[in-house]
């Protein structure tokens, strides 16, 4: 259940080098670290150009390590502004946390478990193997990611999986056939997916077309990964008058609300859909980086997800849902006006 | 200033009689906590938050759809892991919605669940009331939802010297208030132990030995923390050998009582009497049930009347008497079941 969260005060204990561009961090707050479950995530406060944003990292491992919490954060160029800000903090820093909480729990009794992990989505995954492990269940896990120098905890995950680990290697040519490994899982297992929105989105597409219990694929997304690097582009929303640059460290809604266009949201991952807008046309590519549209309406090019979702070469025109007041009508005089 | 919650949270709690759970919904309250329950259609038992995760509405308004949960507002559906399974109006389903999911056991004829962290719901932590359903014993039960905190209960349990004031036309006697008693205690149990030599016995048991003359009569209270508390009483022919061992004259019961926290004050007493003699007279069974159904009514109306005097009397410390020493030993065993919680929620409990 989702709740307020508490906040408290950690300072950077402990900071080492993960893989190439990732780094590892152990957080110590104040009043001590409470534990949490596999699959679960910190809320930290960032400061990016002396404005506070949110980000979420998920929490490695199962247990505290020094009574540290433990993340890691994959250095973004260009990003928003969340990875450089952790990048710049030394040991004996201090930030503000929020205690863990979780929307990506592992249920206990299925009979076979599949994780599958790209790049920087491992880190909630690392806790969920060790757990299964320990807990004799069945699991295997696929890890991709562009080389082996830049996967994280390949050796951590290597001790607990042993050959139940399979690496994919971009620049070794290896990749994973998530449709075979589908195929292969027990009817009833789960599947556990963290990664770049287009796995996550590829997984979730076979994951369907198998016939499949749509519970039984679990993910997370943070809404942080697109197909392409984010750039600025320009929105227009000609019924508003309003033409806005999106800038490449900042998302669509940002930019909307910024010009005074006003779009409800809730989650700003792209999970909840409520920020959604119809597209009426674009240049170039939409990069579509929410999970709350399937593959197919993503294809259709028809609204998208304004808090995470942007173009990459070109530029959109988009209709919000503005349309001024108008008098109370019943259907008939609807027709009516109308026809008028 | 609001007191601490009086119960750990790490510990299995009967939810319900296995009877009692069936394939329709079932909304309980436990450790504060309220929880739909239901079986399968397989016959498993569940037990997941009772609150639609998208407006909380109570899950236990809905219905059962298969093994899923629909909650009756907008329709959203759970499995039976508390995983969405269905969400209205769109393609996809959110990967956040879910409910809380609690580890859940049978046994003993009921049904067990865990509110605290999961990680630590270890099956082999569930009291062991196995003569409840042992093939060598018989007997039943009832549940009482009490209006008292669940330790007035264990209180009550703990010394029965009010047998001889609350339950004197049945099972009380002079004997009850007189006999001297042992307690003894480990870390997580405590056990009152008082014999009654060579007395005559109360109509009750007169009845269940069914043999004319005086009694050696026992009453042995094992209490395990934080809410079980088994009896072993029974009587034997004075001179038959039953305080040093040999009961076979004497007929034996156990007073299977756990009384699970609902709320700071409320509570599910979930109680069952069972006896190893004339184990096959149903009768006698239902007999036994409705007698103690009565005695435990008794029981009932005196503490929860003393909750609304503890409530009338906020401030109040109470002055502990030498029959309270077994009572006392298993407040100090809840008591540190909480610091022990409390501990790990501060961090105490590192890596490794």
């Amino acid at each position: 259940m989702r709740s307020d969260r508490n906040w408290t005060n950690a300072t950077v204990a402990h900071i080492r080098d993960a893989a190439d561009g990732v780094r590892e961090i152990l957080l110590k707050p104040e009043g001590g670290a409470s534990p949490f479950p596999s699959g679960a995530h910190l809320a930290v406060r960032v400061i990016i150009d002396g404005k506070t944003d949110l980000r979420y990292y998920s929490l490695i491992g199962e247990t505290l390590v020094d009574a540290c919490w433990r993340i890691a954060v994959k250095r973004e160029e260009p990003g928003r502004g969340g990875s450089r800000y952790m990048w710049s903090l030394p040991v004996g820093a201090r930030l503000e946390v929020a205690e863990p909480d979780t929307h990506f729990e592992l249920t206990r009794q299925a009979p076979e478990y599949l994780l599958i992990a790209g790049g920087i989505g491992v880190t909630p995954l690392v806790g969920m193997a060790g757990r299964l492990v320990r807990s004799g269940r069945k699991v295997r896990m696929l890890y991709a990611g562009r080389s082996r120098l830049s996967m994280p905890y390949l050796d951590d995950l290597s001790a607990v999986l042993g050959d139940r680990l399979e690496i994919f290697a971009g620049d070794e040519g290896q990749r994973m056939d998530l449709a075979a490994e589908i195929a292969k899982l027990d009817p009833a297992g789960e599947a556990y997916v963290c990664g770049p929105i287009a796995l996550l989105e590829g997984a979730r597409s076979l994951w369907q077309s198998s016939g499949r219990r749509p519970e039984h694929f679990v993910y997370e997304t943070f809404g942080s990964s697109g197909r392409f690097a984010s750039e600025r582009f320009t929105v227009h929303a000609p019924r508003l008058g309003v033409s806005v640059e999106v800038e490449a460290g900042q998302s669509m809604l940002d930019a909307l609300e910024g010009a005074g266009v006003g779009v409800v949201a809730d989650c700003r991952r792209g999970e909840c859909g409520l920020c959604v807008v119809d597209i009426v046309s674009f240049s170039g590519t939409i990069d579509h980086r929410d999970i709350f549209f399937s593959k197919a309406q993503h294809a259709e090019n028809k609204k998208l997800c304004v808090c995470v979702s942007r173009v990459s070469g070109g530029e959109i025109t988009i209709d919000a849902s503005y349309r001024g007041d108008e008098p109370l009508l019943s259907g008939p005089e609807i027709k009516r006006a109308v026809s008028a | 200033m609001t007191a601490p919650r009086p119960f750990p949270l790490n510990a299995w709690y009967a939810a319900t009689w296995d009877s009692e759970l069936r394939h329709e919904l079932l909304a309980r309250t436990i450790t504060g906590v309220k929880m739909v329950l239901y079986r399968t259609e397989n016959g498993d038992a569940v037990a997941l938050q009772d609150a639609c995760w998208h407006r909380l509405v109570p899950l236990s308004m809905g219905k059962l759809i298969g093994d899923d949960v629909q909650c009756a507002y907008h329709g959203i559906r759970y499995n039976s892991q508390g995983r969405c399974a269905f969400m209205p109006s769109q393609e996809t389903i959110n990967p956040s919605a879910a409910v809380r999911s609690f580890p859940v056991v049978e046994r003993h004829r009921f049904v067990w669940v865990w509110p605290g962290d999961p990680a630590l719901a270890d099956p082999a932590l569930v009291p062991d009331l196995h003569w409840n359903k042992d093939p060598a014993w018989a007997g039943d039960g009832k549940t009482i939802h009490a209006a008292c905190d669940y330790r007035l209960i264990v209180d009550n349990l703990m010394d029965l010297t009010h047998e001889t004031f609350i339950h004197s036309s049945s099972i009380g006697n002079d004997a009850v208030a007189e006999a001297p008693f042992d307690v003894t205690h480990g870390d997580r149990t405590t056990t009152v132990t008082r014999w009654m030599v060579d007395i005559e016995p109360p109509p009750f048991w007169r009845k269940q030995l069914g043999k004319p003359g005086n009694v050696d009569r026992w009453q042995i209270i094992q209490f395990q923390a934080p809410c079980t508390v088994a009896i072993d009483v029974g009587v034997a022919p004075t001179g038959t050998g039953a305080p040093e061992g040999d009961r076979s004259q004497g007929v034996s019961m156990v007073v299977i009582n756990t009384i699970t926290p609902a709320t700071e004050k409320t509570c599910h007493y979930f109680w069952a009497n069972v006896r190893d003699y004339r184990i096959d007279e149903q009768r006698m069974t239902t007999e036994i049930r409705d007698a103690i159904t009565k005695v435990f009514g008794e029981d009932e109306r005196i503490v929860e009347a003393q909750q609304r005097a503890i409530d009338e009397n906020p401030d109040h410390v109470f002055y502990n008497l030498n029959i309270d020493a077994g009572a006392m030993w298993a407040r100090r065993q809840i008591d540190s079941m909480l610091e022990a919680e409390a501990q790990t929620k501060r961090g105490v409990r590192l890596a490794g």
